[in-house]
């Protein structure tokens, strides 16, 4: 239930996501497809849309765009390609090509972590276009004398995933972003970072008395970034809408703008503006018809999806995680760090501790936290799990490791005058007695349990007894590991 | 009548192409038109569809609609990159540039 309309209203919510294809080039043509180079400078006649130019269909792209089929269970069919006209100038060509009544994936569904399940119409290949810069008072383009167009962008592809209107709380509507979005990175299709524009949705919002089954007119909602925005924007339209109705008005069906600064939604275009596309085949472009090997190919190549890895770290809890674990379990998989968490839990460190560092400590820097070095991470875990450092050393240890990208965690602890603990100082120590005794070592790193009771013991003897044993023995597994 | 929006097929009725639906077209278009020319694409663009009228009133059951001449799918190129043009060449074609990028009259309420 939402927390805004009470239990008189209901809301009916469907979703448009524009998702970027992380592919190499453009959709049409061998441009580069990248983020934030200089304007202007991966143009070509084809995105120009300069006279006799022909577009040519990127492999990458059609890949992608079935491998998100495949993820969202959508059947994957022949497609073809329409032109849809418009008079606007971030596209230089005055149409975009995109996909119009044969779609190449339709009828898919999105199960989300609390259980509930969201349709999908369609999920078709299109592609982007250019950035619009307008120029005088504050960027705001009814008051701007004249705009500026980069063309980078035009022509990058996108897929743009369609929702069933099946969604009924903005706190759903986010849900579904973050899943989706979760699914998109899995999948390779797309990085995801809706911060750079990878991912842009549209909100068709309408409400309805409770318990009624007829739908009531829809506003769309354009270009909401964030996941911040999205929710926000719905909450504010929906009110909008009850309170129009409440006071015994009617709603007029049209495209709206959210404006994040002042927190609310405003006429962009009425129906009776309503674009009018002349939507027409482009004639430069003949059919997609993927085969079954091809789609099986693609399908094959997808890693495991959200859920499944969701499922996978559960797994590691004896008698399931607590429910304030599954929202960390939940964040670490959308935040793509399972396999950060699983390198620590592998080695040996408790389930528990490797999640709450990930989830609390880990995550509070991403792009960080995705370049750290796994077995840095590992062992740092290891030297908290087994009393060699605490859990506030560990946390400082950890901040280093983050900003440097890796290291050894034992040296770090000594840098920071954590000297009683003299990981460092052990470390060289194991890496002696490792180099004095080669024929043991070689047996050690075949598997040989009777050598790491001499290797201890060779430490313990060379300390005078000061060494921790779990310290040892995960020093020398950390040498060991190939 | 109502120009319709849909592909292929779905043409309209010659008869009843009237004068407001070239206007219609002819604002889509951004084409400035006077009365006479309104007059003459009327009529030209009517005999245009009476044309069109032509293979409508052909019996076609059991035909496929064809979305391409030619029988031929999946033309593709590999994702590999190709050289852009130079900026410089590609800004000399614009009728005006600014910071780089093309300078365009500002166009309210027609964003996709």
């Amino acid at each position: 239930m939402s927390t805004t309309l009470g239990d008189d209203w209901e809301m009916v919510i469907g979703l448009e996501v524009h998702c970027e294809l992380l592919t190499a080039t453009k959709l049409f043509c061998g441009c580069r497809n990248a983020f934030g180079d200089e304007p202007n400078t991966n143009v070509c006649p084809v995105c120009l849309g300069l006279p006799g130019s022909l577009p040519v269909l990127n492999t990458g792209a059609v890949e992608r765009a079935m491998a998100i089929g495949t993820a969202l269970g959508c059947e994957i069919r022949p497609s073809s390609f329409h032109r849809k006209n418009y008079f606007y100038p971030d596209q230089p060509k005055d149409y975009q090509i995109s996909q119009y009544d044969e779609p190449i994936n339709t009828g898919g569904r999105l199960e989300l972590p609390d259980g509930s399940v969201v349709g999908i119409t369609r999920a078709h290949l299109e592609e982007d276009t250019g950035k619009t810069l307008h120029v005088g008072e504050g960027g705001r383009i009814h008051a701007a004398d004249h705009s500026l167009v980069d063309y980078n962008r035009a022509g990058v592809p996108l897929v743009e995933i369609v929702s069933e209107p099946e969604i009924r709380t903005a706190a759903q509507a986010r849900a579904y972003v973050a899943e989706l979005r979760a699914v998109l990175v899995a999948t390779g299709a797309s990085d995801g970072r809706m911060e750079e524009g990878s991912m842009r949705v549209d909100a068709n919002v309408s409400v309805r008395p409770a318990g009624n089954e007829v739908m009531g007119t829809r506003c769309e909602i354009k270009n909401l970034n964030s996941l911040r925005s999205l929710t926000r924007a719905i909450e504010y339209e929906a009110d909008r809408q009850v309170a129009l109705l409440d006071a015994g008005g009617t709603i007029d069906q049209e495209t709206r703008h959210w404006d994040e600064e002042a927190g609310r939604t405003s006429t962009m275009r009425s129906k009776e503006e309503a674009n009018d596309y002349r939507y027409f085949p482009e004639p430069d472009l003949v059919p997609l018809a993927p085969g079954a090997e091809w789609i099986e190919r693609v399908a094959a190549g997808i890693g495991p999806l959200p859920a499944e890895r969701r499922l996978a770290l559960a797994a590691l809890f004896d008698g399931g995680p607590t429910p304030a674990q599954r929202d960390q379990i939940l964040a670490v998989v959308d935040l793509g760090l399972d396999p950060l968490l699983r390198s620590a839990t592998d080695a040996g460190v408790p389930a528990t501790l490797a999640l709450a560092r990930t989830a609390n400590e880990v995550a509070t820097d991403t792009d960080a936290a995705l370049r750290l070095e796994r077995t840095s991470f590992a062992t740092l875990l290891g030297l908290e799990a087994n009393g060699t450092l605490s859990a506030t050393q560990t946390k400082a240890v950890l901040a280093v490791l983050l900003e440097r990208g890796g290291g050894d965690p034992g040296g770090i602890a000594a840098e920071l005058g954590f000297e009683s603990l003299s990981s460092g100082s052990l470390a060289a120590t194991v890496a002696d007695i490792v180099a004095a005794h080669p024929d043991e070592w070689a047996r050690f790193v075949e598997g040989d349990k009777k050598m790491t009771g001499f290797f201890v013991g060779a430490v313990m003897k060379a300390t005078g007894g000061n060494a921790n044993g779990k310290a040892v023995t995960a020093e020398l597994a950390r040498l060991a590991a190939p | 009548m109502t120009v319709e929006n849909g592909p292929a097929g779905a043409h309209p009725s010659t008869a009843a192409l009237s004068r407001a639906d070239v206007v219609h077209v002819a604002r889509l278009a951004r084409l400035d038109l006077s009365e006479d020319e309104l007059e003459l694409f009327t009529g030209q663009l009517a005999s245009v569809l009476d044309y069109a009228a032509d293979v409508a009133a052909l019996d076609l059951t059991g035909v496929r609609p064809t979305a391409h001449p030619l029988p031929v799918v999946n033309v593709l190129r590999d994702d590999v990159v190709a050289p852009s043009l130079e900026r410089d060449i590609v800004l000399a074609m614009a009728p005006s540039v600014e910071d780089d990028r093309f300078s365009v009259p500002r166009i309210v309420g027609e964003e996709p």
